[in-house]
């Protein structure tokens, strides 16, 4: 009972975490599914057919591949200009600098149907056709902000001490930039842009009223749930979120050796 | 070492910049906004001027789906006397996830600022981990963890506690969904103002003889209201806009805002209301953000 209060909080911690993979497990347990109707929402006899042949529905792979290319080219257009942002707004004094955090901010304040829906009646009025760069200028938008919180938070966690060392070494400006500042920050950009590929890949909602015909993969998944999605698409689910959970631990890994070398590096200085 | 570092660089925010390359440096900052800004001028200011301009249009004459320059603000009161109801479920749907989610997440934000101890990276990767799993599948799998004959709802009818015999297909099911797929939105910013808490404080409280939970209740959670409300807006605004749970997880009665948003974008091409719906609900929320945060007496949300 005592040791029960004392680790009330740990246990309840522990559950949550729990929760929050139930669903992923489902997911995970399904795509082993042989399914019995068209829905695979039971399980029914355990199969590894919709593993063997992941692009055996028409249209899955199709609308995969699409999503990636779009996260990709968005991702890298976003965290050109998020970082950009940061650093303005982290090492440079000027005036406007409220209005350009309100204008940071409003993007993430405002429901996705807006965004996607405002995005729409611009598109529809000035008629600019739906479809691939609708969708990837709308990704661009809606990622930017959250690449400039993210390289922020980077640049103002990092010790100053290290571009001092540079200076009074006589480094210029440009190569601290380069040999210091830049290879430090640069995990928190890939952090950023790691973020905002995810965003774009999954984003269903903002898609939906920019794609006109075009089948993002979420998109696919939208329309095959009225009539049962594959089991292909459980597949390569899980096979996205095992993928980028072991890339985000070794990223994670790589950088904490790091941050510890140059830690005692600077400590022994 | 620590005598030879200046303690006034430990501001690394706006560092003053030396007063005669100060103008230089502010083009330097202006060059580095450009594209990002110009960017979210062009595609997110101007798209909520457009939304705007459409919800006032009004019908061409004969041509469905064709709309002209108007100023018709009874669009505005056809929007609202045709969609009060997914107004109203909206935000209550909304409200009731974001306070789950706000028991729910606290004390795992809690465990991992306080007691986490090596865990705490590994712990924060796992709760933005469920990111990298598809948002619709997660959303789907629920309808396979609630099913009739599941055994959450078999347990819950065997002590004759869901009004309608059910979970899935009915609004509990769609609050349900909203709390978890949004709850990552309060662990983080939880965590973030729980972590800059000194854990001095608590024990400070205990050894003044306040007892846990007074202390808690004293020290801790008043330290940690920016991130409640960081964490509450994270959580209600998605929510509140969201038409994916009320689909997949609800009956047709239980649609919100945003299915009225979509169908009437989408589907019944009825430009000028879906844009007064989207509107009023971009306003609402924003009268919401702003109001709360004053209250709160927090800016620091960005």
């Amino acid at each position: 009972m005592r040791w029960l209060r004392r680790n009330i909080i740990g246990i309840i911690a522990v559950l949550v975490l729990v929760y929050l993979f139930v669903p992923i497990a489902v997911v995970a347990v399904l795509s082993f599914n042989q399914p019995e109707g068209k829905y695979n929402v039971t399980f029914n006899e355990f199969s590894v057919s919709a593993w063997q042949n992941i692009c055996g529905v028409p249209g899955v792979c199709e609308s995969f591949a699409l999503s990636i290319q779009i996260g990709l080219l968005a991702t890298v257009i976003a965290t050109i200009f998020g970082t950009m942002i940061a650093f303005a707004l982290v090492r440079y004094r000027f005036r406007g600098r409220d209005s350009t955090n309100l204008l940071i901010f409003l993007p993430m304040a405002t429901p996705e149907v807006v965004l996607g829906s405002s995005l729409l009646a611009l598109f529809l009025n000035i008629t600019f056709p739906l479809g691939f760069w609708a969708v990837t200028i709308a990704h661009i938008m809606f990622i930017v902000s959250f690449i400039v919180v993210a390289v922020k938070a980077r640049l103002q966690g990092m010790d100053p001490r290290l571009e001092e060392a540079s200076r009074d070494l006589y480094a210029s400006p440009r190569a601290t930039f380069r040999y210091v500042t830049f290879p430090l920050v640069l995990p928190g950009i890939l952090g950023a842009a790691l973020l905002g590929f995810a965003l774009s890949f999954d984003d269903f909602i903002i898609t939906f009223f920019n794609a006109g015909t075009m089948v993002t993969f979420p998109v696919y998944i939208w329309g095959a749930a009225q009539r049962g999605i594959p089991v292909q698409v459980y597949a390569l689910a899980t096979l996205v979120f095992f993928l980028s959970l072991v890339l985000v631990l070794v990223v994670q890994g790589v950088n904490a050796r790091r941050r510890r070398r140059l830690e005692a590096a600077v400590a022994s200085s | 070492m620590p005598a030879i570092v200046p303690t006034t660089t430990a501001k690394t925010d706006a560092p003053a910049a030396s007063s005669g390359s100060s103008q230089r440096r502010s083009r330097t900052a202006y060059l580095l906004l450009l594209p990002g800004l110009g960017w979210l001028g062009v595609f997110f200011v101007i798209p909520i001027a457009t939304l705007f301009f459409t919800s006032l249009q009004a019908p061409v004459e004969g041509r469905s789906g064709v709309y002209q320059a108007a100023f018709q603000i009874s669009n505005y009161a056809q929007a609202l006397g045709d969609y009060w109801p997914q107004f109203v479920r909206s935000f209550i749907y909304a409200g009731l996830a974001t306070v789950l989610a706000l028991v729910i997440a606290y004390p795992l934000a809690y465990f991992i600022a306080f007691k986490a101890g090596r865990w705490r990276a590994l712990m924060l990767v796992l709760v933005v981990a469920p990111f990298f799993a598809s948002f619709l599948l997660r959303t789907y799998a629920w309808r396979t963890i609630l099913a009739d004959e599941g055994a959450i709802t078999t347990a819950l009818n065997a002590l004759h506690l869901l009004p309608e015999d059910r979970i899935l297909n009915t609004s509990i099911a769609v609050v349900l969904g909203l709390t978890y797929n949004f709850l990552p939105f309060m662990i983080l910013p939880l965590y973030a103002s729980l972590e800059k808490i000194d854990p001095r404080l608590i024990e400070a409280s205990g050894d003044l003889y306040a007892r846990p939970f007074t202390g808690f209740r004293k020290v801790v959670f008043p330290l940690s209201l920016p991130g409640v409300v960081a964490g509450t807006l994270l959580t209600f605004i998605p929510a509140a806009g969201d038409f994916i749970n009320a689909r997949l997880l609800g009956a047709p009665g239980d649609s919100m805002v945003g299915t009225a948003i979509q169908v009437n974008f989408l589907q019944f091409r009825d430009y000028p209301i879906a844009s007064a719906l989207s509107f009023i609900l971009m306003a609402f929320i924003l009268v919401v953000v702003f109001t709360y945060i004053r209250r709160a007496g927090t800016e620091d949300l960005v």
